[in-house]
Formats: structure tokens, C-alpha cells, sequence
């Protein structure tokens, strides 16, 4: 029998950042992966970034995480979205060559002594009264541990949906975690179906590039992570089409074997990444939907529609596929597909993304109900991070709203819960005017250095910007020209600083409601005025403080009320 | 569990009825103690009422209403009692013998409607108020805002700027997908600026406050120039006196008076002269000058010139002395219609005050929230970049979900993904 401090289930974005930094916080960690192929796999489209993401990647960056330097790694496509508008609304995104980007992150994971990876199918918990004290694998192999982080995406509980077929999985060809996703029913968690989709791949070989609008790679140099690789991959460009009236049509005809509107799945999707046949049925008014045709590597022909995820039947994703301009004669070598996968109602889980009815028990990624890449390596790093401090005995790690992205996604999740897949969005954001993307660094480095999980150099490196920072600031432009966005940054405060200013206030008042302790959520019935429905509501979110009380959906101010004097009685 | 209350809901006895409600978790068990039964819901039913002893309190008519579809969200029970002093004590008194039972705090009722959902707190306040309410325009204010239309319109006022904001921040999170192209290029301006123009016109309207309280008129001027016979005139001649007060020294009257379904605050002061020695009559001087200053509207029964800027320059006894052309208007007390024609007059002035007529108005609370909503759509409109349009929007919807008490930024999210296609 095997003992670690920390367990990790699963390899994705998740998993990888969660064991890395538990890894980095002096953890002995376990990555057990039913593939150790498959690592640090990009499931779906074959990009790192973009708004809101982009944030979030630095953030995790700034906690010398992966996922940045894996991007910088990969990347043949670059992009700044909104780069007409303010610093705090652009988004780093590049597109990645998938062998290069899953063999950066197993390079990086590699690099980790106190790191082990574990093949194995992780079919249950040993859990000893309410702490969960290890895994078991099918083999029947016991991994014991300390804590347990649970990245599972959409493994746990998998079914794939195309058309009229079933098939059993979480990803196209890899087998779903049907025993474990049994076993968290049997232990009474609040588990509930979501879904999500994926566009079928082409063989770049059989599209018309000619005929079709290229979007090249930005001219300017830039980097997803401050401590970027040694120097950029040879560029693609990708290429813009449009579907048509014919192919609106045949999805419209096509819909009857559509799983998705024929009641089979019972998961909602996410309603802004919609797939085309949700696209054709709630927007019927208009006559085309932009597909951004994306190469998925350098020594790969492969490419990704991104725009066109379906799960209709597969002659008619064919059909489809050949009515757009430039792919009348494109091949498709993987059709499209819907999952439906379990997670977990993320209100059960406190803000260090532990599961405090089972201590010990970390939970990230879409087992939490959140979708994409940058989302999951976000709650990776915090789970890690927490896990590692569990386990170790270390001071936890939280991120609160006016820090981080991480912290305004952690803060949604476990107050509000989910109704469909959460992705990260700008607008979630109240202060989004100092959050941005290109000051994450300087936002995070002192928590990061407080968690002890920076590296040596990442320490130097961090302490070096923060006087060139100090010297932009007094007036000093004399800056390294690799250091440059460091001006941009101090520029950047300088616009925004009147609003930034106000919203200390807003901050300040926030920071001081999360001071006031709340009664534990067995004893709210003792609170006087409270009326059911707002006990109900707030059993379901657990808040420990009124400031988190009063941002839970439809909890009203005389509820709250009813909370502040009842605190106040009790101190 | 959640105390039963119970409290009279009619006016205090004696009466014709007493109107004894019981709300919470034991109200049926209370009836049922008390009746001896249960009457089928929503049924009124004849029961004897006994005490403890099986003596007879009272025939009473009963109803209950089971929760949660009743006033108070709770289950309901009313007793309808004969009205008087000793029936009503006695069956109070027996219902506080219960267990879990008590008399009701004053609006403990509407509060328990308010957790349950079954009001919002505009209206709550707004029932407050129609309880409250003593003239024509103040029940019509109330029912406007007890029957939940002045939170239909803020409600209107949140969704619409819910609906700007979504629009700037698809620009910020999709601007550079095509699925949001159609919107590339709005301009929240003039939306910004038009729904700040509507909030501001229902400022522009009395507040409940000022509909309550009432327009001031001061009469004022030099000593025996009539203004205490004229006071008297006007209040004669509208029978609708209300509450005359006296004033806290012996030189200063009040009175209120409703005309039109208007409540004014007459008040008669102490003459205005140069100089004096007597402490009293100082400060009757110094207290008619504040009263100037605040007044709405000043009858001025001086010489013109020395008028003050909000004044209607009475000629008054003009069947004595011959008014100028510099008067307003010249009144007698001894001919009724030139203090007919002087109400008039002052119904002109006063009615830009309370002159509006669609029944709706806001709290002094209310309206705070609604001009700093007001103001961040104003900046909002002229802002040019999205950025800082999004910050102002964002503030504009926190204030207007606070009139309303709740949450803005779902409701913001909720607009970006009802009204666009996005994807990616």
C-alpha cells in the first residue's frame, strides 16, 4: 500500500495544476490517470485564453502554474482579443499544437520530485467516518492520502451522445468512471447531470483555403506567461467561413435524431457556447453562423471547426459540413458529440473548494460544474493548494472577489451554484477595472509567496519586476525591453485610477460584511424572522459570513437583517 | 418554531365588529381550542368561542385561510367578534394562554407578508401608507404603491437598464465573435440618456413625504395688515379642517386643511416690524422669517416691494384700502368670494407641488437610489469608453436593484444571454 499526502483524480487541466501545486506547497502528490498518454489533453478545441479565460491564466501563472508556460510552449496562433478596447476587457488567446502542449505539461509535471503518476481507473474513496483518507483502484490496489482531490471533467459518469448512438465514455474512445461516479451517489453528495459538446474534426487536406478569409497570427510579440519559453513556433493562420440557409436547413431536418431535442440528454449545455443546432433553433432569423477553421498543430492536418459542435446524427453532420463555403469537399475524421457527464452541486463546497461534510475531499473542474480549459486550471491550483495544506498541515489558500478572476469564479460556484456549465466572463467581474489580465502578477505574487509555491527563479523573478514596477511608477521609463508590458501596466493604473478609487469603497464594505460570522446553517432555524424558503436557501449555500450571505441569489435584505442582528447578539 | 401572533385588525372597540386575526403555525390550533372545531377554508362559519372554563366568550364569525395563498404567507385564521371592550380583552387574553401563541409587535403582520413573499418592500411601505393615508391624493399614491405598480415601474427602470448593460458588455465578451456583430456599434448613449430622463421626470413629482405633510402657505407681513382674520377665513371657508395645532409660542398658528384632495399647512405668523425690545416678540419675528424662507408659498400682506421671491402679494381688507397694481389678487374677509378667488390662486401656485396626477410617487428613500441611478446613466451617456460606460451602467442597475432589493447583476447576466446568439 502506497501513502502520499495528496491524491489527485484525473489529468486534465484540472488535475495537472491541482497535483503541480500541491507539488510546489512541499506536498508528496499522486496523479492517477486512467491514461498517462493522455495527460494534459486538450478534449475540445485546441486554444488557451481568450476573455475572462485569459485572466485567468495569467492568475494561475502568477501562482508559477502550468498552463501559461504550456501555452507559450504550443502556441502557432496568437490573438488579443478586444485589443481596441481597455487592458482590463483584452484576452490573451493562442491556439495550441495539441502534441506540443500535452508534452509541455508532461515535461513540466516531470520536473516535480515529489510528484508520482499512477495509471489506474480510481473506482473508490476510502473514507473513515466523515474523512476521506485515500482512493482505490479497479486493479484493488489502496493509494492511501491525506487528502483527495477529485478532476474528474467528463469522465465521471460519461455517456456520449451522436444522434441515435450511445456510447459509454468521457471522451470519444476513452472509457467513462462509471464505479466511482456510483460510490459519490452512494455517499449522499448532491450529483447532477450537465452536458457539453465537441464539432467534428476535418483533414485540412480536403478544404479550399483559397476560397476562404485567413486570420493571421497578431504581429506583436507577447506571452501568456511572464516567464515565457525561449522563443515562438513558426505561426499559422487560421481561416473564417460561414454556415449557409442550406445548411440551417438540413440541421432543421436533422433534428428529429437529434439527442438533444429529442429528450434523450437530460444535462443543460452551456448557453454561450451553444452547439448549431441550439444556435439554429433559438436564432432561426439568421442566415449564418461564423466557423473559425483552426489548425490543430504544426505536423498535423487536422483542424478544428470551432463554432459547429453538434451531436446530430453523422450522416447529417456530413451533410452540414460539405454546405459551407471551402469544405464542399472536406473529409470529416472524427464526428461531433455531445457528453453528459455527473458533477457535483458546487454549494456543498466551501471556498477552498473542499467538501466540508467529508474532510479531506477537494473537488475541481466540471466535477464543479464549470466548463472549459482555464476555468478548470483555476480550481486545480486552489483545490492543490488546499489539499497540500490539508494534508500538510499549511495555512489554506483563498482568493477573495476584488483579487482575482479565481476568486470571483470560486465565489459564484459556491455561493450561487450552477443551472448550466460556468464559464468564465468579464462581466462576473465588479472590478473588473482593476482585474485585469496584464496585472496578475502584481495582484497575486504576495498571496502566491504567502502559500510558499513559487520557485526559486519564479522568487527572483517576481522580485525583480516588482522594483522595475516601483521605479515605472516614480517616473523611471528606463525599463529592460523584455520587461516592457511593466509600462503599459503602470500606464494602465494611472487611466483608471479615479474609478479604481471608488471602488475601494465598494471593497472595503465587502471586506468588512466577510468579517461578520454567521451561525453555523443547522442552527438558522434559531435565527427570529427568518421564513423558510430564505432557511432553505441559505442551508443550501452554507455561507459562513454576511458578505456571503448577501451575495446568494434571493436572499433579501430583511433576511439579511434578520442575519446581522442575530450575529451581533451572538459576539 | 416561528412564534403564532395574534393582534385586533379592526378600529378599537367599541364597534359593530372586531376583526381578531391569528397568524403563524398554531393558528389553526388556536381556532381549534377556542371553536371546539375546524370550519371547512375560505368557509365563514358560525362558532361559539369558550374559554378554558367552557364558558361562552362570544359568537363569532370565523374564517381560516391555510398558507401559504393568504395575506401573510402563513396560515391564517379571523375571528369576527361582536365589538366590544370586554369581549375583545377576554379573547385576547385567552388566545395569549396558548403555547407558541402571542399579540402581535405593531407591522408584524405586514412583515411576516414581506419574509414570505407575498409584498415587496416598496409594497409594504406603500400599504403603510394607505393605512396612513387622510386625503384623496395620498389613498391614491398608496394603492399605487401597495398594489405593486410603482415597483412594476422601478422593475421596468431595472430591466431596461439591465438590458443597456447587456448590450455594452456583449461588445466586451464577445465583441470579437460575429454571433453579437449585429449589436457591434451601439451606442448606449441615447438609452442611457433616455431612461435617465424618466427616472428624473418621477423625481421631478412630489415625494410621498410632500404629499403627506402638504404644501406650506405662510401668511406673512407688517402687524395688523389681516392676517389672522384672513387665516381664519381661509380655514372657514373649507370645512375640511384636519388638525389645528397651536403653535409652540403664543405668535405662530398652524393649521391643515385639504382641499381638492391637496393637503396644505397654513400658517399664520408674527407681524414683521424694523425693531424691537420684547424677547418674544423677537422670536416670533425670527421664527416668521425661517417660516418665510421654507414656505412653499407666502401670502404677503405688505407693501409689495418688500415682498419675498415666493410670495402672492395680497391686497387684503381692499374693502377699505384700494389695492395697486403691484397685488396678486385683493381679498375681503367680508365678501366670501375674494377668498374663494384667493384659493384658487393659491391652487395655481401650489399645484406645480403635487401637480401630478398618474398616482404614483416615491419615498424620500426611494428617490435617493433613483437620482444616483439617474446620475451614473447621465454619466453613462457621456462616456465613450465602453469600459467606464460598463462601470456606470453597473452602478446605475446596483441602484435601482436596491430600490427593489435585488440582485442586479443576474439580472444583467439573464439579458446578456436571453437577447444574444453567442457562442464561439
Amino acid at each position: 500500500m502506497k501513502q502520499f499526502d495528496v491524491v489527485v483524480v484525473g489529468g486534465g487541466h484540472a488535475g495537472t495544476e491541482a497535483a503541480a501545486a500541491a507539488a510546489r506547497r512541499g506536498a508528496c502528490v499522486a496523479l492517477i490517470s486512467q491514461a498517462k498518454s493522455q495527460i494534459g489533453t486538450m478534449s475540445c478545441n485546441p486554444s488557451i485564453g481568450g476573455l475572462g479565460k485569459g485572466h485567468l491564466v495569467r492568475e494561475v501563472d502568477a501562482f508559477d502554474g502550468l498552463m501559461a508556460r504550456a501555452a507559450d510552449d504550443s502556441a502557432i496562433h496568437h490573438r488579443m482579443l478586444n485589443r481596441s478596447k481597455g487592458l482590463a476587457v483584452q484576452g490573451p488567446r493562442i491556439q495550441a499544437d495539441r502534441t506540443r502542449y500535452r508534452n509541455s505539461i508532461a515535461r513540466q509535471l516531470s520536473t516535480y520530485q515529489n510528484l508520482t503518476i499512477v495509471e489506474g481507473e480510481v473506482v473508490d474513496l476510502v473514507v473513515s467516518g466523515d474523512r476521506v483518507i485515500g482512493a482505490i483502484l479497479a486493479e484493488g490496489d489502496t493509494v492511501r492520502s491525506g487528502a483527495v482531490v477529485l478532476a474528474t471533467g467528463t469522465f465521471l459518469g460519461g455517456k456520449i451522445f451522436r444522434g441515435e448512438e450511445r456510447l459509454d465514455g468521457g471522451r470519444v474512445g476513452e472509457s467513462a468512471a462509471h464505479r466511482l461516479a456510483a460510490r459519490l451517489r452512494d455517499l449522499a453528495l448532491p450529483m447532477h447531470r450537465l452536458k457539453t459538446g465537441t464539432p467534428p474534426r476535418l483533414d485540412g487536406r480536403t478544404i479550399d483555403w483559397g476560397r476562404l478569409a485567413p486570420q493571421p497570427s497578431d504581429d506583436d510579440i507577447w506571452w501568456m506567461s511572464t516567464m515565457p519559453a525561449a522563443e515562438r513556433l513558426p505561426q499559422l493562420a487560421c481561416a473564417i467561413t460561414r454556415t449557409t440557409p442550406r445548411s440551417h436547413d438540413i440541421v432543421r431536418r436533422g433534428l428529429a435524431s437529434s439527442p438533444l431535442f429529442g429528450g434523450a440528454i437530460e444535462g443543460q449545455g452551456p448557453r454561450y457556447c451553444p452547439s448549431i443546432e441550439d444556435k439554429i433553433h433559438r436564432f432561426g432569423d439568421r442566415d449564418g453562423h461564423q466557423i473559425f477553421l483552426e489548425p490543430e498543430g504544426l505536423d498535423d492536418h487536422l483542424v478544428y471547426p470551432n463554432g459547429i459542435s453538434t451531436s446530430l446524427d453523422a450522416r447529417v453532420q456530413q451533410e452540414m459540413v460539405t454546405s459551407v463555403p471551402g469544405l464542399e469537399r472536406a473529409r470529416i475524421t472524427t464526428m461531433g458529440y455531445a457528453v453528459e457527464y455527473d458533477h457535483l452541486d458546487p454549494r456543498s463546497l466551501d471556498h477552498r473548494l473542499a467538501l466540508p461534510q467529508l474532510k479531506g475531499l477537494f473537488c475541481a473542474g466540471q466535477i464543479n460544474g464549470t466548463t472549459g480549459y482555464e476555468e478548470a486550471a483555476a480550481q486545480g491550483l486552489i483545490a492543490g493548494l488546499n489539499a497540500a495544506a490539508h494534508a500538510c498541515g499549511l495555512p489554506h489558500v483563498t482568493i477573495d472577489r476584488a483579487a482575482g478572476y479565481i476568486g470571483v469564479m470560486i465565489d459564484d460556484l459556491v455561493l450561487q451554484g450552477v443551472t448550466e456549465p460556468y464559464r468564465m466572463l468579464t462581466a462576473r467581474a465588479e472590478f473588473r477595472l482593476s482585474l485585469r489580465a496584464d496585472n496578475a502578477e502584481t495582484r497575486l505574487s504576495t498571496i502566491a509567496m504567502e502559500a510558499n509555491c513559487l520557485s526559486g527563479q519564479r522568487l527572483f523573478h517576481v522580485e525583480r519586476r516588482r522594483e522595475l514596477r516601483d521605479r515605472a511608477r516614480s517616473g523611471d521609463t528606463n525599463i529592460p525591453v523584455k520587461d516592457i508590458d511593466i509600462l503599459r501596466e503602470v500606464e494602465e493604473d494611472a487611466r483608471y485610477a479615479p474609478y479604481v478609487a471608488r471602488q475601494e469603497e465598494e471593497v472595503a464594505r465587502i471586506r468588512r460584511d466577510e468579517k461578520i460570522v454567521l451561525p453555523p446553517a443547522t442552527s438558522l432555524s434559531d435565527v427570529p424572522g427568518l421564513s423558510t424558503e430564505m432557511i432553505d436557501r441559505l442551508r443550501s449555500s452554507a455561507p459562513s459570513t454576511l458578505g456571503e450571505a448577501s451575495r446568494i441569489r434571493g436572499i433579501t435584505p430583511a433576511a439579511l437583517a434578520a442575519l446581522w442582528l442575530h450575529a451581533r447578539k451572538a459576539s | 418554531m416561528t412564534d403564532t401572533i395574534f393582534a385586533l385588525s379592526s378600529g378599537r372597540p367599541p364597534a359593530a365588529i372586531a376583526v381578531m386575526r391569528i397568524s403563524g403555525p398554531r393558528a389553526d390550533a388556536a381556532l381549534g381550542t377556542l371553536a371546539g372545531s375546524l370550519p371547512a377554508p375560505r368557509t365563514a362559519s358560525l362558532r361559539a368561542l369558550r374559554d378554558q372554563a367552557g364558558d361562552l366568550l362570544d359568537r363569532a364569525l370565523v374564517i381560516r385561510f391555510p398558507g401559504p395563498a393568504t395575506a401573510t404567507g402563513e396560515d391564517l385564521v379571523e375571528l369576527h367578534l361582536h365589538g366590544g371592550r370586554a369581549i375583545v380583552a377576554s379573547v385576547e387574553q385567552e388566545l395569549s394562554r396558548l403555547p407558541g401563541l402571542r399579540l402581535a409587535q405593531p407591522g408584524e403582520f405586514t412583515r411576516r407578508a414581506l419574509q414570505h413573499g407575498r409584498l415587496d418592500v416598496i409594497q409594504a411601505e406603500g400599504l403603510a401608507d394607505l393605512l396612513e393615508a387622510e386625503t384623496e391624493s395620498q389613498r391614491r399614491v398608496a394603492i399605487a404603491a401597495s398594489e405593486g405598480r410603482v415597483s412594476q415601474t422601478a422593475r421596468e427602470w431595472l430591466g431596461r437598464a439591465a438590458d443597456i448593460a447587456a448590450r455594452v458588455e456583449a461588445e466586451l465578451d464577445f465583441g470579437d465573435e460575429d454571433d453579437v456583430a449585429s449589436h457591434a456599434g451601439y451606442h448606449p448613449a441615447s438609452d442611457a440618456g433616455a431612461l435617465a430622463c424618466d427616472i428624473e421626470y418621477a423625481l421631478a413629482q412630489p415625494s410621498v413625504e410632500r404629499l403627506r405633510d402638504g404644501i406650506t402657505v405662510v401668511l406673512a407681513g407688517p402687524r395688523n395688515a389681516g392676517k389672522s382674520s384672513l387665516f381664519n377665513a381661509l380655514l372657514q371657508r373649507d370645512a375640511a379642517i384636519v388638525t389645528p395645532i397651536a403653535g409652540t409660542t403664543r405668535d405662530v398658528l398652524e393649521a391643515v386643511v385639504s382641499r381638492a384632495g391637496i393637503p396644505y399647512r397654513l400658517v399664520d405668523t408674527a407681524g414683521l416690524i424694523g425693531d424691537t425690545t420684547d424677547e418674544v416678540e423677537r422670536i416670533g419675528i425670527s421664527r416668521a422669517r425661517d417660516l418665510i424662507d421654507r414656505a412653499d408659498l407666502v401670502l404677503w400682506l405688505g407693501v409689495p416691494d418688500d415682498a419675498p421671491s415666493n410670495a402672492l402679494k395680497v391686497a387684503s381688507q381692499c374693502d377699505h384700502r384700494r389695492p395697486t397694481d403691484e397685488h396678486d389678487i385683493a381679498t375681503s374677509v367680508h365678501v366670501p368670494e375674494t377668498v374663494d378667488a384667493l384659493w384658487t390662486a393659491i391652487d395655481q401656485r401650489c399645484r406645480i407641488y403635487v401637480g401630478w396626477s398618474d398616482g404614483m410617487a416615491f419615498r424620500e428613500r426611494q428617490r435617493e437610489d433613483m437620482a444616483s441611478a439617474a446620475r451614473e446613466l447621465r454619466c453613462a451617456a457621456n462616456e465613450d469608453d465602453p469600459l467606464l460606460q460598463a462601470e456606470h451602467l453597473r452602478l446605475a442597475t446596483r441602484w435601482l436593484a436596491r430600490l427593489l432589493g435585488i440582485d442586479a447583476a443576474e439580472e444583467m447576466l439573464d439579458a446578456l444571454f436571453r437577447r444574444f446568439c453567442l457562442g464561439k
